[in-house]
């Protein structure tokens, strides 16, 4: 399954004020990297794609996943998938249940798939840890699996790699990009990491110069 | 529906605060149905202006509206500016909050229990310094300047002050207006005066009018420490409402509506004092001086606060020792000896004002809590936090003397055919928890990271899946802690309980306070510490639960500040 994210003559707004523009077009398991400096407007572009932008902003233009127009959807409903600088697992909640939060109400064998997604980040048997025991790198293959038993057609990493030391971010890096590669996800990517943008390969955006 | 949960607090907080007072007004103005009577008449103002001492009871009421918030919020600046950094202040800091969770009248008699002529005090001193060997005749407890209530009220009050001012310092950057000022050369205790007491004061402007309010139109701690001859002016009116002949009650409104102009003058020779102190204020600031007197402001406030901490704690030790106190000459300090008769033959009329008290209690904070975060949600998902308006709405219990619309509630309830009894007063009790449960809940709420919201609705959850699956778990710890506090302000609860219940809802509090005139303090010593204790089991439980619920959950156990 392959799948693409447009975005068509984006504008965001505070108040009179224009905080970016934007046009682009990701294609399956191509990742596009923003780049630009703290206040540019890096994560509230993706609020606005992922459907949580702050009250406080005015957004024009429209986001299409798979041709589909889903610049009026809930977040729920976009199936976009988002991650931060920090896993954020929910801490009370077990690791098998984190995931299990992620899956879908009515998909069958939920459990079978986070066995399986487990044993595809190299944690068979986490089920019942508390995700407080894990360790950062631990955490963030979490994270990652968690929004992929979602099933997103498109996934958002805002700095995702930013909090992790050297050693274990391209170990993340190259694990987050493989996969969603191999489920041909477009993903756009925010960073000031010019190494992430190096790592991602796909082409770049620099914002607010 | 959470748009309803905001506007219905909204309502259920002023609908009976203005209700009451339109009730109140017209029975004073001698409309009242129930007793035949439908056109206006003055006569219940022509009774009331021929009280006896009426005059006094209304200075009375004034001045403890004035000076007990005055002495209390001194004691609580002078107190953080003294103590804002040194480790003897966060220990202090720490031993007063759990006494804003004693209930007033408990704290009122053990304090009277202290002070009294064959009390603890005079017991220590006696007869080594004071030569007494009789307890004195005077009249000390019940004086008629009201001097003991007041500090009563005061022992009471500075706890509450100081827990506001501490929720409210971080929203000021106390640290760094500090660190500003005493790098420009201030004293310590000067630089938290000229530079961080004026950006607090705002921020604790209402829970002082709640306390200008509350001294103005006190009952519960005026029965056990006040004057007797004439009373407060809330206990004149209480008197008159119980009173057997029906006429009284019309007097009963009409004094009501004279509280409330009582408690509507003092706020508003407070608010006259705020302008003149902040003009004054702005003159010492600018003067430029870098210390005043700053060694001995500091040493009073640490004094002041350790003595209202000190007052405390003895007092409830008072209440244990009468409690289990048999045979016990003055000037003894301790009992002869020790017996439980007491507990035994008290524990048998306990069972029913116990069960009361604890469903009021449940039931009074469940209904605040509902509506308190369900107001919180709807606030959350649109963004905005509650107006300046609706933070007023939520303090109007508050700030209007109680006793004024719980008489004209209970004329409503009577028009509507609802009898006095248990549902009024948990109705009743919803209308003083509810602000405290909400204003106690607010900052966690407000705190929790949005982007926990976020990650849930990108993995598939509808807003009202991340309440409960998210919010509402992780918010378990602060949640539990507005609800011990919502009892707590429910156990302690005089007025409401004794006015809507007319009389017939016995709890811990009636019975403490009913046994104040003349009761024995053996019994006394039971229903005060059995006040005093039970809000603590409550908190008790709200930190142990959590440690117990997320034993497997250790980022849950920590607390995130």
């Amino acid at each position: 399954m392959t799948h693409e994210l447009v975005l068509s003559g984006v504008n965001i707004h505070r108040q009179a004020e224009r905080l970016l523009s934007i046009d682009a077009h990701i294609g399956p398991g191509e990742v596009l990297t923003v780049m630009g400096p703290s206040g540019s407007g890096k994560s509230t572009l993706l609020s606005y794609v992922a459907g949580l932008l702050d009250p406080a902003f005015t957004a024009a233009g429209r986001v299409l996943l798979d041709g589909r127009d889903i610049s009026g959807l809930p977040p729920e409903e976009r199936r976009i998938g988002l991650m931060f600088q920090d896993p954020l697992l929910f801490p009370h909640l077990s690791v098998g249940s984190n995931l299990l939060f992620g899956v879908g109400r009515r998909v069958p064998e939920r459990r079978a798939r986070v066995r399986a997604a487990l044993a595809a980040a190299d944690l068979v048997g986490f089920e019942d840890r508390d995700p407080a025991t894990l360790s950062g790198g631990q955490k963030a293959r979490v994270a990652l699996m968690r929004v992929l038993l979602s099933e997103p057609h498109a996934l958002l990493l805002d700095e995702p790699f930013s909090k992790l030391d050297t050693a274990l971010r391209s170990e993340i890096r190259s694990f987050v990009f493989a996969r969603a590669r191999a489920e041909g996800l477009p993903s756009l990517l925010v960073t000031h990491d010019p190494a992430d943008a190096e790592a991602a390969g796909g082409p770049v955006i620099q914002l607010g110069d | 529906m959470l748009r309803l949960a905001a506007r219905a607090v909204i309502v259920a907080l002023a609908g009976p605060v203005i209700a009451g007072f339109l009730f109140v007004l017209l029975s004073a103005c001698g409309i009242a149905p129930a007793l035949g009577r439908l056109g206006i008449d003055g006569s219940a103002f022509v009774a009331l202006t021929e009280t006896p001492a009426l005059v006094r009871s209304i200075l009375l009421s004034l001045a403890s509206g004035i000076l007990t918030p005055l002495v209390a919020l001194l004691i609580t600046i002078l107190f953080l500016a003294a103590a804002h950094s040194s480790r003897s202040g966060d220990l202090l800091r720490r031993a007063v909050s759990p006494f804003l969770a004693v209930p007033h009248a408990a704290m009122a008699f053990g304090l009277a229990f202290l002070i009294a002529p064959s009390g603890l005090i005079l017991r220590a001193l006696s007869p080594w310094l004071t030569g007494l060997h009789e307890p004195p005749d005077l009249l000390i407890v019940n004086d008629r300047w009201g001097l003991a209530m007041m500090a009563g009220l005061v022992v009471k009050e500075t706890p509450f002050l100081l827990l506001m001012s501490l929720s409210a310092l971080p929203q000021v950057q106390a640290g760094e207006r500090l660190a500003v000022a005493q790098t420009l050369g201030y004293r310590p205790v000067t630089a938290w005066l000229k530079a961080v007491a004026p950006a607090l004061y705002p921020l604790i402007r209402l829970p002082v009018y709640a306390v200008v309010a509350y001294a103005s139109s006190v009952v519960d701690v005026a029965m056990i420490l006040g004057p007797t001859t004439p009373p407060t002016l809330g206990v004149a009116i209480l008197r008159w409402a119980n009173d057997p002949d029906l006429e009284r009650s019309l007097v009963a409104s009409a004094g009501a509506l004279v509280q409330l102009a009582v408690s509507l003058s003092a706020i508003a020779i407070w608010w006259v004092g705020e302008a003149i102190v902040a003009r004054l204020a702005h003159w010492w600031i600018e003067g430029g001086s870098r210390s005043t007197g700053d060694g001995a402001l500091g040493v009073l406030g640490k004094v002041s606060m350790a003595s209202v901490a000190g007052l405390s704690v003895v007092g409830l030790g008072a209440l244990a020792l009468w409690s289990v106190a048999g045979y016990w000459r003055f000037p003894e300090l301790l009992p002869r000896d020790v017996t439980l008769e007491i507990w035994r033959t008290g524990l048998r009329n306990l069972t029913q004002p116990l069960e009361n008290t604890a469903a009021i209690a449940a039931l009074a904070t469940v209904l605040a809590l509902v509506g308190a975060i369900g107001a919180l949600e709807h606030e959350v998902r649109r963004g905005v936090r509650a107006s300046r308006t609706a933070l007023t709405i939520l303090y109007l219990p508050l700030l209007v003397p109680a006793v004024t619309f719980l008489l004209g509630l209970n004329v409503a309830a009577a028009l509507a055919g609802i009898r006095p009894g248990f549902w009024p007063v948990v109705a009743g009790h919803v209308l003083f928890v509810l602000p405290y449960v909400y204003l106690s809940l607010s900052e966690a709420y407000w705190r929790h990271d949005p982007r926990w919201s976020a990650v849930a609705r990108t993995l598939g959850a509808r807003p009202a899946g991340v309440f409960w699956r998210v919010r509402l778990p992780m918010l378990l710890t602060p949640i539990l802690a507005a609800a011990a506090v919502g009892v707590a302000v429910s156990i302690g609860q005089y007025l409401p309980t004794q006015v809507l219940g007319a009389g017939r809802v016995p709890t811990i509090t009636t019975e403490a306070v009913a046994l104040a005139s003349g009761g024995d303090r053996r019994y006394i010593g039971v229903w005060a510490l059995l006040q005093a204790v039970l809000p603590a089991v409550g908190f008790i439980l709200a930190t142990a639960l959590p440690r117990l619920i997320w034993r497997h959950r250790r980022a849950m156990r920590e607390t995130r500040r």
